[in-house]
């Protein structure tokens, strides 16, 4: 099998994992902040201007593209290892012990992964397509006159089912982060006794902030906290 | 001898070939002062005399240095307790009318022999693609302490040095990596003077041997660290990602 070289060998995949796991939370700090607009209050206009930004800068169309090739560059490479790693033990114990010496959720990336990505499927389809596809025209305009992804959020989350399959997608997120952005950091060799507390720190913040936030978005707008 | 009965699920797998399969073994007699490796002395003498086959299952030193013995205990690399081999795990550590089960390394770059007995050539050969210093001996050996060393420096090496390449660190990871035991072995090379001529060539051929013998990849759980008999930290897999890292970047 060949797993030499820049692109195959075990340890360059793990650091492909890393960056492009990094790059994926500097993405989820922007759409956090732009989001966390809703909570205003002011019947979307703040969040409208931010969303009409990001739907025309050229330099934003630009990095969604990246991003989409990030995305797809994480999971692919998730896949890989995952099948590898899965070829490295072919019997299993009959008996494991797992949680003598790990925690479950750093051993099961690719599951939280995978329910992540059933989420940002929904979730695309919800947001993603209406905005740069099919249109908003439905949701006719704000206030101030601009096109309405805030009626979009109203609409979607009228549904209890769909408020649900958020809080969930965001606790797969808050997992999967909690052990990945420490994770990245060891994998680019990043591991220093002066600052892996910070790093432990800011990834254990970061885990919880950002998706209660995400998850605040659905249940207040479900239940009317914000109109 | 002793007091407590046990019962034993063994792997039993005659040959690399052979499918295998757990076999329960009652085992009367134990004292709570045997090692691990007394008690399944006592059960092979007992199937020895009934003129069965006697459980194979590897081990050397019986003092916890040489890294020969392996068993994966009740889920466990050298069973529980931590800081430990299985030789320097007592029986104390069970309680009378306890199950037990046994069962060899799990990995395909560790193939089972026979039973317990697994082959850890792997690491051998991880070993020989880099683990190793050029030194002068053509009768004009320089004196190793005539090279100052940062005592940190030296501690840290020490620190990996003392791996045992026992292979706790692969069969315990979920992923059946085995970066613990080849960052060990570059990390104690690499921090000092000696390890520096060799020093990229090292870390870009140990990664590659360990990628060809079949090992998965590392994802930091963390698990190899504690099942460590000799408590090697997850800090050398990170200096074996910077090592890996500059080597790859700046190779020609």
């Amino acid at each position: 099998m060949a797993r030499q070289g820049l692109f195959g060998s075990s340890l360059v995949k793990k650091f492909w994992m890393a960056l492009t796991g990094l790059f994926l939370i500097s993405f989820l700090v922007v759409h956090v902040t732009l989001n966390s607009f809703i909570f205003f209050n002011d019947g979307g206009v703040t969040f409208n201007t931010g969303a009409e930004f990001m739907a025309k800068n050229p330099i934003i169309r630009t990095m969604e593209v990246v991003l989409f090739i990030g995305l797809i560059a994480h999971i692919v490479d998730g896949l890989i290892l995952w099948s590898q790693n899965r070829a490295a033990r072919p019997v299993r114990y009959a008996v494991e012990k797992g949680g003598a010496n790990r925690t479950w959720y750093s051993a099961s990336m690719g599951i939280l992964g995978t329910l992540i990505l059933f989420f940002l499927i929904m979730h695309l389809w919800h947001f993603w397509v209406k905005s740069r596809i099919t249109g908003l025209h439905h949701y006719g305009l704000d206030a101030e006159g601009q096109e309405n992804l805030y009626g979009a959020m109203l609409e979607v989350f009228q549904n209890p089912f769909v408020v649900v399959l958020y809080v969930l997608g965001c606790f797969s997120l808050f997992w999967h982060l909690l052990h990945g952005f420490k994770s990245a950091f060891q994998s680019l060799g990043l591991n220093h006794k002066r600052y892996n507390p910070i790093i432990a720190f800011l990834g254990t913040a970061f885990s919880i902030v950002v998706p209660t936030l995400f998850a605040l978005m659905p249940i207040a707008i479900y239940l009317k906290w914000i109109q | 001898m002793g007091n407590m009965k046990l019962t034993l699920k063994v792997w039993r797998q005659n040959g690399p070939n052979d499918k295998g399969k757990i076999v329960d073994y009652p085992v009367n007699d134990v004292s709570e002062d045997m090692s691990f490796l007394e008690m399944l002395d006592v059960l092979n003498d007992e199937l020895v005399r009934k003129g069965e086959e006697p459980i194979a299952f590897d081990h050397d030193c019986r003092e916890g240095i040489c890294g020969m013995c392996s068993l994966f205990i009740n889920g466990e690399a050298h069973g529980p307790g931590r800081g430990i081999t299985t030789c320097q795990l007592h029986m104390r550590k069970f309680k009378d009318g306890d199950t037990i089960h046994v069962e060899p390394w799990r990995s395909a770059a560790f193939p089972v022999i026979k039973d317990l007995a697994t082959n850890r050539g792997a690491f051998d050969r991880i070993q020989a693609a880099g683990g190793f210093v050029s030194v002068n001996t053509s009768g004009n050996l320089v004196d190793g302490n005539a090279l100052p060393i940062p005592k940190p420096d030296a501690d840290k090496a020490f620190d990996a040095a003392t791996c045992i390449g026992c292979g706790a660190c692969v069969a315990t990871c979920p992923n059946g990596s085995a970066m613990l035991f080849t960052a060990a072995k570059v990390s104690q090379l690499s921090l000092l003077p000696q390890g520096q001529v060799e020093r990229k060539q090292r870390a870009l051929a140990m990664v590659e041997q360990m990628d060809k013998e079949g090992f998965g990849n590392c994802s930091n759980t963390g698990a190899c660290e504690i099942e460590c008999p000799k408590g090697i930290s997850l800090e050398h897999i990170a200096r074996l990602n910077r090592e890996y890292l500059a080597a790859t970047v700046t190779k020609e």
